[in-house]
C-alpha cells in the first residue's frame, strides 16, 4: 500500500518491521505494570555499582548522586494542619533546583509531601493519588487519610531492601477530623500531631517545639511553620529556596504563601534589630 | 533501643514497654503503645522497626480472630497462640525475616493459668516467669532475679515494674521518659498507666 510508507517519518528504524507497531507495543518504552531492568549484560552488578540507595551518602562513589536533601514539616493544631516546606534539591554538593515542589496535592483534600530521593517521592505518591482514585471510583466516597497512608506503606513495604528513599507525611482532613501520617522507605508509618522531616528537621524541630501550642490562631501557625522552616534552611546547607505553606481545612487544602527564604532572613534580621533598638 | 519487660504473677501477667520511636538522632513520637492485644486475654510486647511490629502484629491478630470465627468463638489459649507466633516467625525466618522480639502474655480463663514466652526473631521460644527485650535486659534482669518469687499479687508485680523502669531512667543512655504499663487477668486485657497518651493523636 503506498499510503503507510509516504506517512513514514523514520521512526520505524527504532519500533519494529511491522507496520501495525507502535512505541508501546514494542517494548521500547517499557512495560507499564513489569519491573524493568537495565539493557546491560549484568543488571545485577551494573545497580550496585551506579544505583546505590540515596539514603545518606551511600551514593557518594558514583557518577551520578540521587536528587534529594530536604526540610518538610506538618503539625496539627486547633485551626486545622499547617504544611510547610522548602524548595531545594542538591545532588551532592551542586543545587539542582532552587524551584521544587514538595507538596504533592494527591487530591483536594489530601497533601502529601516530598523527602529523601526526589524521584521516588514524586513517583510513589503519584501512585498513591492512582489508587486513592480507584478506591473513589470503587466506593463511591473519598478515602480516609489513615487508608491512604496504609496503602502508601504497604507499597513501601513490598519494596523493602530495594534501596527507596522517602520520608513523607500524608496528610488531610477526613470524616475524622484533620489527620497526619508519617510514613518512610521503611515501611513505619506513625499517626501523631507533629512531624518534621529531612535534613534540616532538626533545626525545624528546635523552633517548632519550643513555640507549638495547641491553640494557636491559624496566622500564629503559619508564621511558626515559616519560621521554623527558614530557620532549618539557614543552618542546612541541603535546604533553601522558598518557603510553600499550606493550610489544611475542613473544606479542603489552600496554598497560603511562596515566599524565597533569603527575603525571610532579610525580614526578620530588620524585625529583630528594632526591637532591639526599641527596647 | 526499645525497651520491652514483662513479669508473671499468681493471676495474670504484666507487661511494660517504652513509647518512643526513633531514628537515628531523632526521635519521631513519644507516645506509641508498643503491647499489642491479640485477643481478648492475651497481649504481646515488641521491640523492632515499627513496620514490622504493625505487620506482624496485624498478621497475628487477623489469624486470632479468624480462628474464632471459623470455630463458633472457640478461643486459643495462651500456648497456642505463642506456637502460632513461633511458627510464623520461623516460617519466615529464611523468606524474608520479621525482626521483633517479643513477650507473648495471657490468661486462660479455663483452667486459670497465667502464662508468659519469651520469643526472638529467630524464632527461638521460651516459657518464663519473667522476661526484659533490648538493652534494658543487662539492668533490670538483675531486679527480677532478686525480687521474682512464686505467688506474687498483681500490686507487688507493679512494684518491681516500678523498679525496672526507675533503673532505666537512671542508668540507660537513652532517655525514656514514658513507659505504658498493661496488664491480662481473669477480666482481660487492660491498660494501667502511660507516660504519654497513645490515643492523643
Amino acid at each position: 500500500m503506498i499510503g503507510n510508507d509516504i506517512l513514514d517519518i523514520g521512526s520505524k528504524k527504532n519500533v519494529g518491521d511491522d507496520p501495525g507497531d507502535n512505541l508501546y507495543t514494542s517494548g521500547a518504552l517499557g512495560t507499564p505494570t513489569a519491573f524493568g531492568l537495565p539493557r546491560v549484560d549484568d543488571p545485577a552488578a551494573y545497580c550496585s555499582a551506579n544505583f546505590a540507595s540515596c539514603c545518606g551518602d551511600k551514593d557518594k562513589g558514583q557518577e551520578l548522586k540521587f536528587a534529594k536533601g530536604t526540610t518538610t514539616l506538618a503539625f496539627k493544631f486547633n485551626g486545622g494542619i499547617i504544611v510547610s516546606v522548602d524548595s531545594r534539591s542538591t545532588m551532592g554538593a551542586y543545587v539542582a533546583s532552587g524551584t521544587v515542589k514538595k507538596v504533592i496535592e494527591i487530591n483536594p483534600f489530601l497533601l502529601g509531601t516530598m523527602a529523601g530521593g526526589a524521584a521516588d517521592c514524586s513517583f510513589w505518591e503519584r501512585n498513591l493519588g492512582q489508587q486513592c482514585r480507584m478506591y473513589e471510583l470503587r466506593n463511591r466516597r473519598r478515602i480516609s487519610v489513615a487508608a491512604a497512608s496504609k496503602l502508601l506503606a504497604n507499597t513501601m513495604n513490598a519494596y523493602k531492601g530495594y534501596g527507596l528513599s522517602m520520608g513523607t507525611m500524608i496528610t488531610g482532613w477526613d470524616e475524622t477530623g484533620p489527620q497526619l501520617y508519617y510514613v518512610d522507605n521503611d515501611g513505619t508509618r506513625l499517626h501523631g500531631k507533629m512531624f518534621s522531616v529531612g535534613s534540616g528537621s532538626t533545626y525545624a524541630y528546635g523552633v517548632l517545639d519550643t513555640y507549638y501550642r495547641e491553640d494557636l490562631t491559624v496566622e500564629e501557625a503559619i508564621d511558626l511553620g515559616k519560621r521554623a522552616i527558614y530557620h532549618a534552611t539557614y543552618r542546612d546547607a541541603m535546604s533553601g529556596g522558598l518557603n510553600n505553606l499550606y493550610h489544611v481545612t475542613k473544606e479542603g487544602w489552600v496554598k497560603i504563601h511562596s515566599i524565597d527564604v533569603n527575603d525571610l532572613h532579610y525580614m526578620y534580621k530588620d524585625e529583630k534589630e528594632n526591637a532591639m533598638v526599641t527596647d | 533501643m526499645d525497651s520491652v519487660f514483662a513479669l508473671r504473677y499468681d493471676g495474670g501477667v504484666i507487661i511494660a514497654a517504652d513509647q518512643a520511636n526513633a531514628r537515628s538522632i531523632l526521635v519521631y513520637q513519644n507516645n506509641l503503645d508498643k503491647i499489642i492485644p491479640l485477643s481478648s486475654h492475651t497481649m504481646m510486647g515488641m521491640s523492632g522497626p515499627n513496620s514490622d511490629l504493625v505487620n506482624f502484629s496485624d498478621f497475628i491478630r487477623a489469624n486470632v480472630k479468624l480462628y474464632e470465627l471459623m470455630n463458633n468463638g472457640a478461643t486459643l489459649t495462651t500456648d497456642a497462640q505463642a506456637n502460632f507466633v513461633r511458627g510464623t516467625l520461623a516460617t519466615a525466618l529464611r523468606k524474608g525475616p520479621y525482626q521483633v522480639n517479643l513477650l507473648l502474655g495471657g490468661f486462660d480463663v479455663a483452667d486459670k493459668k497465667a502464662g508468659l514466652y519469651y520469643m526472638d526473631y529467630m524464632a527461638s521460644m521460651h516459657p518464663v516467669n519473667f522476661g526484659v527485650q533490648g538493652y534494658a535486659s543487662n539492668f533490670c534482669l538483675s531486679i527480677f532475679d532478686r525480687d521474682w518469687k512464686e505467688g506474687l499479687t498483681q500490686e507487688e508485680g507493679v512494684k518491681i515494674v516500678e523498679k525496672c523502669i526507675n533503673e532505666l531512667q537512671t542508668r540507660f543512655l537513652v532517655a525514656q521518659p514514658n513507659f505504658i504499663i498493661k496488664v491480662v487477668d481473669e477480666k482481660g486485657v487492660r491498660t494501667l498507666s502511660f507516660g504519654e497518651d497513645p490515643a492523643d493523636v
